[in-house]
């Protein structure tokens, strides 16, 4: 009905053109992601938000900001020469009094409902504050910057993982439903438990077969230390450090994965059309693609975006094991070192990343299903 | 009845339903076992004694039974102690106030290697005057080595490969390999003990009427009882054994709790509708979001690592997941079912019809469901204690890997300190997801043909 109104003032022939835009596909997807972009962010709104009240539900968040002031207020006055013949006395006086006019600028004296705004705007514009302990490779102490700097290798794990456990896994699933009941797909079967296992539960037996025992890849680690000094040296060296923690996290869902879509395609692939395509006479190859794939993709993706939801989850332990530079490391170093800002900083950088997760599936997901139709009135 | 006699008989055709029930079977006689044989104290105290707890352990030492799998054989530790009779002592008085207390052990040794290290611990009784001991080593092949002559305080440590005096007198910086040297052995480079029967003679001499000498001799070897000891001497079985009710009670407690909350309010929601209904579908969706991992690291860290305070806010982060909207679905359809026009129209109140009506149909969805989650909260826990958010007194199985992975276990080849809790964990988990497997097509028969 919207489109109606939309299309109402522009002229008779230009109509039907513009009617055709406002109906096609990518129209539509990018009004649903739109719409879709907007509930997201209110719900990461809220998502971080209730991680503030976990976190100052013991003042840490207040302690952060506190720290910060003092640490500001007193590096700004022994910086400044204007104050430098004061007494250590006056200058400690002028200290504590600037610290707490800021106190107050900042409004930490205010009752926390008003508080929580400024720090849930905080949080959200990632102005996360100093850390107390640790420093980014720069030698920076903003959160900000200690964990942006890791996220580049946080996602190279995800991203590579989860596209070769969702591409293998239809592939692998799609071709065990041609060959329902034969050995490889009751050995699938038969495996599909193990994927109760997290992924770095993998990653121990991994690390001792290929690393302690054969010795042919390494330990852990993101390249050879001391780093290559070619480029093309330097990725084939972090591919190499890739494929153990990349495995660990495939075999840890792929049994199952490849399980359940496997069943969903032999209950599509015995539906009628399917059955009717296959009298056409159409190849086989057709009938997989077409008939079978193409309406039990929304479905897989929605699983899938789940799966990868739970998967985010097990980064963390999964690069400790590993001693993968990324966001886990970061966060299981931050408890070693008590550093409240960077604990709340990476929870609250992991609900972003999951917002953005279930977005892009979200996206990916109203491309592939065509009942998906925001603009036309019958929303999903 | 009926019905249930019949989906377990239906239960029994299923291998891999039979393997994972014997599996659970085991774990819970292990956990009762646990349980009852060493009280909830005594287990935290094994655990976190100290040094004075676990002295007669030798450090890094793998289980016993390496020794059937290796071709030379490596000494198994042991300690015994005079005062309850492991050692042979007899006291002769002689004149005076003076009498002799001597102590021996005889032992046979039949390993090929030289022990880590041997200790005695004097504990003498006295007033004013000293005990004097003089201890000396026989070898299966007659030599004797004078190994100490001291005076004994009230309590006094002998480690003989620390002596000085010992490493002068067998010319040797290695005590342990020198005194378990064969003197014919010409193979220098990897030599073997020699094996037969060693002797440890202590003859003491004691100045006073009630004076008295016990010694305890701890034998440190390479390996020690049947999983072995980690870094700090501790013995491993007493993680792994009472590890087992710690693992089942958490998975156990935070599938049903997560399972049973959610089957509620998805069923309150459903019935209820409106608003109610609503605001649950919004929860669901900015749970989905939350970071969980993150959050309880968050608590672990903020508040406090208890095991219980974990498993409350587990729980309470799962209730609102995904299966809510599975469970919804279904009750969307079965709400409108005509049993429950028949309770409406006789009047039943709405918490009669949810808890007798509309959830007891779901039993058979939330059984195999119940079952499939336990192995992922076992799981969870597990992967608390590696990140360091453990439960700080009790003992359980990830704690050992966390210990195991600090230390740079696998890095070092001790293979064993990791294994013994990750295999563990792995039929833990395999059992259960197993037997919800075939609960799962047992209960929805859509299944049973694919």
């Amino acid at each position: 009905m919207t489109t109606d109104t939309l299309t109402a003032p522009t002229s008779p022939e230009k109509s039907p053109a513009a009617k055709s835009f406002l109906n096609s596909t990518f129209f539509r997807v990018l009004r649903y992601s739109a719409v879709r972009l907007l509930t997201l962010f209110i719900t990461v709104v809220i998502g971080v938000y209730l991680t503030i009240m976990i976190a100052n539900m013991g003042g840490y968040v207040d302690t952060i900001m506190r720290n910060e002031i003092r640490d500001n207020t007193t590096q700004s006055i022994l910086a400044n020469p204007n104050y430098r013949n004061l007494t250590p006395d006056a200058k400690q006086e002028l200290i504590q009094k600037k610290i707490a006019s800021e106190e107050k600028r900042l409004g930490l004296d205010q009752p926390f409902v008003v508080r929580s705004v400024r720090y849930l705007t905080n949080a959200l514009t990632l102005n996360l504050g100093r850390a107390i302990n640790m420093s980014s490779d720069h030698g920076s102490k903003e959160v900000r910057s200690i964990l942006l700097e890791r996220l580049p290798a946080t996602l190279l794990l995800a991203g590579t993982s989860e596209l070769i456990l969702f591409f293998g896994s239809v592939f692998i699933a799609l071709s065990l439903s041609r060959k329902y009941g034969s050995f490889w797909d009751k050995l699938t079967i038969a495996f599909s438990p193990t994927s109760s296992a997290p992924p770095w539960f993998y990653g121990i037996f991994l690390i001792l077969i290929f690393a302690a025992i054969f010795k042919v890849l390494p330990f852990g680690g993101l390249v050879d230390s001391p780093p290559p000094s070619t480029r093309v040296d330097y990725i084939l060296s972090i591919l190499k450090h890739l494929i153990l923690p990349a495995s660990a996290v495939i075999i840890s869902s792929m049994f199952l994965s490849i399980y359940s879509w496997r069943t969903f395609f032999l209950i599509f692939s015995s539906e009628d059309y399917v059955e009717m395509a296959k009298a056409k006479g159409l190849p086989g190859r057709d009938v997989e693609r077409r008939y079978i794939l193409r309406p039990t993709l929304p479905t897989i993706i929605s699983n899938f975006a789940l799966l990868v939801i739970t998967l985010w989850q097990g980064f963390t332990i999964t690069e400790t094991v590993f001693l993968w530079p990324g966001l886990g490391i970061t966060l299981f170093k931050a408890i070693g070192f008590y550093d409240t800002p960077v604990i709340v900083g990476s929870t609250i950088i992991y609900a972003y990343l999951l917002g953005i997760t279930v977005f892009l599936l979200d996206f990916v997901y109203a491309l592939v299903d065509p009942r998906v139709q925001v603009g036309s009135g019958n929303a999903q | 009845m009926t019905a249930l006699k019949n989906s377990f008989r239906d239960l029994l055709r299923y291998p891999s339903a039979v393997f994972g029930g014997a599996i659970i079977l085991i774990l819970i006689g292990i956990s009762i076992y646990a349980l009852v044989s060493i009280p909830y104290s005594e287990a935290v105290r094994l655990w976190r004694g100290g040094e004075d707890v676990w002295y007669q352990n030798p450090k890094y030492a793998p289980p016993a039974w390496f020794n059937y799998f290796s071709d030379r054989k490596r000494p198994v530790s042991f300690a015994v102690n005079s005062a309850d009779g492991g050692m042979q002592k007899t006291i002769t008085p002689n004149d005076e106030n003076i009498s002799t207390v001597d102590i021996t052990y005889t032992f046979d040794y039949n390993y090929d290697e030289a022990p880590q290290e041997m200790i005695l611990y004097f504990a003498t009784v006295f007033d004013q005057k000293l005990p004097f001991a003089s201890v000396t080593w026989v070898t299966p092949d007659g030599r004797t080595i004078r190994i100490a002559d001291t005076q004994l305080d009230h309590k006094i440590t002998f480690r003989f490969s620390q002596d000085q005096k010992l490493q002068k007198r067998v010319k040797s910086e290695d005590v342990m390999t020198a005194l378990f040297a064969d003197p014919e052995d010409t193979n220098t480079e990897n030599p073997r003990a020699l094996k037969g029967q060693y002797q440890l003679i202590i003859s003491g001499t004691t100045f006073e009427k009630a004076s008295d000498i016990n010694a305890e001799f701890v034998f440190h070897g390479d390996l020690y009882g049947l999983a072995g000891t980690d870094k700090y001497r501790r013995d491993l079985v007493l993680p792994l054994l009472y590890g087992t009710p710690i693992a089942l009670a958490f998975g156990l407690l935070a599938a049903l709790g997560t399972s049973l909350l959610t089957m509620i309010i998805a069923a309150v929601g459903t019935w209820y509708g409106g608003w109610l209904d609503e605001l649950i579908q919004r929860i669901t969706e900015v749970n989905l979001v939350l970071p969980f991992l993150a959050i309880l690291i968050m608590v672990g860290t903020f508040y406090s690592r208890s095991i219980w305070l974990m498993l409350g806010v587990t729980i309470l982060l799962s209730i609102f997941s995904g299966s809510i909207i599975t469970y919804r679905s279904i009750f969307l359809q079965s709400k409108e079912a005509s049993y429950i026009e028949a309770a409406r129209s006789y009047g039943a109140s709405s918490s009669r019809i949810i808890f007798t009506y509309l959830i007891p149909r779901m039993v058979p969805l939330l059984i195999p469901a119940l079952v499939s989650s336990v192995p992922s909260f076992v799981f969870l826990e597990a992967s608390l204690a590696v990140l360091g958010l453990g439960d700080p007194v009790l003992p359980t199985w990830g704690k050992v890997i966390d210990d195991a992975f600090a230390d740079g276990a696998l890095y070092q080849g001790r293979y064993y300190w990791v294994l013994e809790p990750a295999i563990l964990l792995m039929f833990t988990g395999l059992g259960f997801a197993m037997l919800g497997f075939a609960l799962d097509r047992i209960f929805n028969p859509r299944l049973r043909d694919i």
